[in-house]
């Protein structure tokens, strides 16, 4: 039998339908691979290998017994630790909140659960999804599975960052330890790890997917969303987690489209857009070359290329780190030691010492510093200056979109400035660490569906991942674009085994 | 604009967060590196501008007047709301004295 955990979603369901393997099998053999390789890449903080045998045996009766199976039937998939799993510990990656068991599901797991699919592990992550490398979980970094080599054909063996927030979920589906994950993206934490890992991932519209049940970070800009192993996987597995729920308020009440069903690379007719503002003085030039190619992938299938104009482009990351702070200080006041998580009580103090305490011992650095400027820009005083001003240049960027919508159907930008850096490279200065996302960002404020998917290597034999952001609701546009770079990158790296 | 010692400690104050005198000597710096960066969207000119309150249009919805009409959220679970409490005590959460 081929190895197991070679095969994605598509592969496996079907596998499994048609009876070549049982569920049992596919479950067991990814175990095994989370088991041999998480102590070198510490993609989880929680393994559940019981979760997916149950959910396998599940699978397994219900194709004895002749009834019909999930669209995810058999399919054992990571889940990012943001996600509150009912009995299973939730840490968001942070101390404040270790020991954590939700009493509920969260609603997209629970979607994933009712298409057939079984949880290997809650998969590590930046703390509370704040950070771009996977530095500031709480329980260590992760490891990326690829490593730089240098021009002599030799690696460096440098440890590399699989992107962040979501640096489990990247490691994790580059490894074939899942067959998928789920990720979270507030200003990119899903499609930055995606291109530093050599793998596909699609942050929806706002709204498609339920909030509820994932630790807040940034409310109006959180979103879930699929990280896999190609476009299709990536469009089966949404399917899943997309849908309407009164128990989010900003849910989308839409019916959600067959896009596994509507994967289309004739691009015929289709306009992309080229933003001339995110041609930045002195672009990295593998990532410039892998633009280009793109841009060349999409002629090929049909598509034609269009110059546009982002004007308010430079001023989303500061927009970004006004407004994603702010909404956090607001969200992380509720960890107060009182009703879940840490509680650290010195003696003789009293309340306000408690929660003054309890969050200096169970918050980590990165955390700290946003909590800290989202109350400055949201004090008396400054609010206007910053909070009001950051939400009017959100509205200006949100408006320069729907001016290029008007002319394009997709716009295609690289998703990441560089390849994946060095573990510690960025680490000592907060602002170059921001600076990682200025091509993810904007797309973020403007609630748009944006995907990444795999273009090339880069000289040192790391991945490079190409950004393709549609109109609202457009998931189509972007997965169908998405596919068309796919089917003509033929992008087969994979890391090699070390661990 | 940049901020002093005085002043972080005065929002390490308001959001409830215990600094040492070391580690607010590391985050002036650090914050004023940030602040100084953001400072930049001042150049933005919005005028007639309004500020975004909700990316995708959406209408608010009310849940029916129904009580308990979705199990998961309607309430009678305060063993559960309580499970992970760090001081559950007689059924309520349990807090430092805080009157006199």
């Amino acid at each position: 039998m081929t190895d197991l955990t070679n095969l994605g979603i598509a592969a496996i369901r079907d596998g499994v339908a048609k009876g070549d393997f049982t569920a049992t099998e596919v479950a067991t053999a990814f175990n095994a691979a989370v088991a041999e390789a998480n102590p070198a890449l510490n993609a989880f903080i929680v393994t559940t290998p019981d979760h997916a045998l149950a959910a396998a045996e599940r699978v397994d009766a219900a194709r004895a017994q002749g009834q019909p199976l999930g669209p995810l039937a058999g399919v054992p998939i990571g889940m990012k630790d943001l996600f509150a799993t009912q009995g299973v510990p939730t840490t968001a990656a942070s101390h404040i909140l270790e020991g954590f068991v939700p009493q509920y599901e969260s609603t997209v797991s629970q979607k994933l659960w009712d298409a057939g699919a079984g949880m290997l592990g809650k998969l590590n992550l930046d703390q509370f999804a704040m950070g771009s490398s996977n530095e500031t979980s709480a329980f260590g970094n992760v490891i990326s599975p690829w490593r730089a080599k240098g021009p002599d054909g030799t690696g460096d063996n440098a440890p590399r960052a699989p992107g962040g927030s979501s640096g489990g979920s990247s490691a994790a589906v580059s490894a074939h330890i899942v067959a998928a994950a789920t990720g979270t993206d507030t200003g990119g934490s899903i499609r930055q790890p995606a291109a530093f890992t050599g793998i596909a991932g699609i942050k929806p519209t706002y709204g498609r997917c339920s909030r509820w049940g994932i630790v807040a970070f940034a409310s109006s800009l959180d979103q879930a969303g699929p990280m896999a192993r190609d476009v299709t996987d990536c469009a089966i597995m949404l399917e899943a987690m997309a849908g309407f729920d009164a128990k989010d308020s900003t849910s989308l009440d839409l019916p959600v489209p067959a896009w596994s069903a509507g994967l289309t690379d004739d691009l015929k007719g289709l306009k992309v857009g080229i933003p001339r503002e995110y041609r930045l003085d002195g672009l990295n030039a593998d990532v410039a070359k892998s633009w280009d190619d793109g841009i060349a992938w999409l002629k090929d299938a049909g598509a034609e290329v269009v110059d546009i104009s982002l004007p308010h482009t430079k001023y989303a990351l500061p927009a970004y780190y006004i407004i994603a702070p702010a909404e956090a200080s607001s969200n992380l006041a509720r960890y107060d030691g009182v009703r879940y998580g840490l509680r650290d009580l010195p003696d003789g103090a009293g309340l306000q010492e408690m929660y003054a305490a309890t969050r200096a011992a169970g918050f980590g650095p990165e955390v700290k510093r946003r909590i800290l400027i989202g109350t400055y820009v949201l004090s008396a005083g400054f609010y206007d200056a910053y909070y009001t001003q950051a939400q009017k240049v959100r509205t200006l960027i949100a408006r320069d979109f729907e001016n290029a919508f008007q002319q394009v159907d997709v716009i295609l930008t690289p998703t990441a400035p560089t390849s994946a850096f060095a573990l510690g490279e960025k680490s000592a200065d907060p602002l170059e660490m921001y600076l990682n996302d200025v091509f993810s960002v904007p797309a973020s404020l403007a609630g748009l569906p944006a995907m990444s998917v795999p273009a090339g290597l880069d000289r040192s034999g790391l991945p490079l991942g190409l950004h393709l952001i549609g109109r609202p609701f457009d998931e189509q546009g972007v997965l169908n674009a998405g596919l068309a770079i796919e089917r003509r990158a033929g992008f087969t790296a994979r890391p090699e085994k070390w661990w | 604009m940049s901020v002093a010692p005085a002043d972080v400690a005065k929002i390490a104050a308001l959001a409830r967060i215990k600094v040492t005198p070391a580690e607010l000597d590391a985050m002036v710096p650090e914050l004023n590196g940030i602040l100084a960066w953001v400072d930049q969207l001042g150049e933005v000119d919005v005028t007639g501008v309004e500020p975004m309150t909700a990316v995708i249009p959406n209408q608010l919805r009310l849940r029916a007047d129904v009580v308990g009409a979705d199990p998961l959220t309607g309430g009678n679970v305060r063993d559960k709301v309580l499970a992970n409490a760090p001081a559950a005590e007689h059924g309520f959460f349990g807090v430092p004295k805080v009157i006199e």
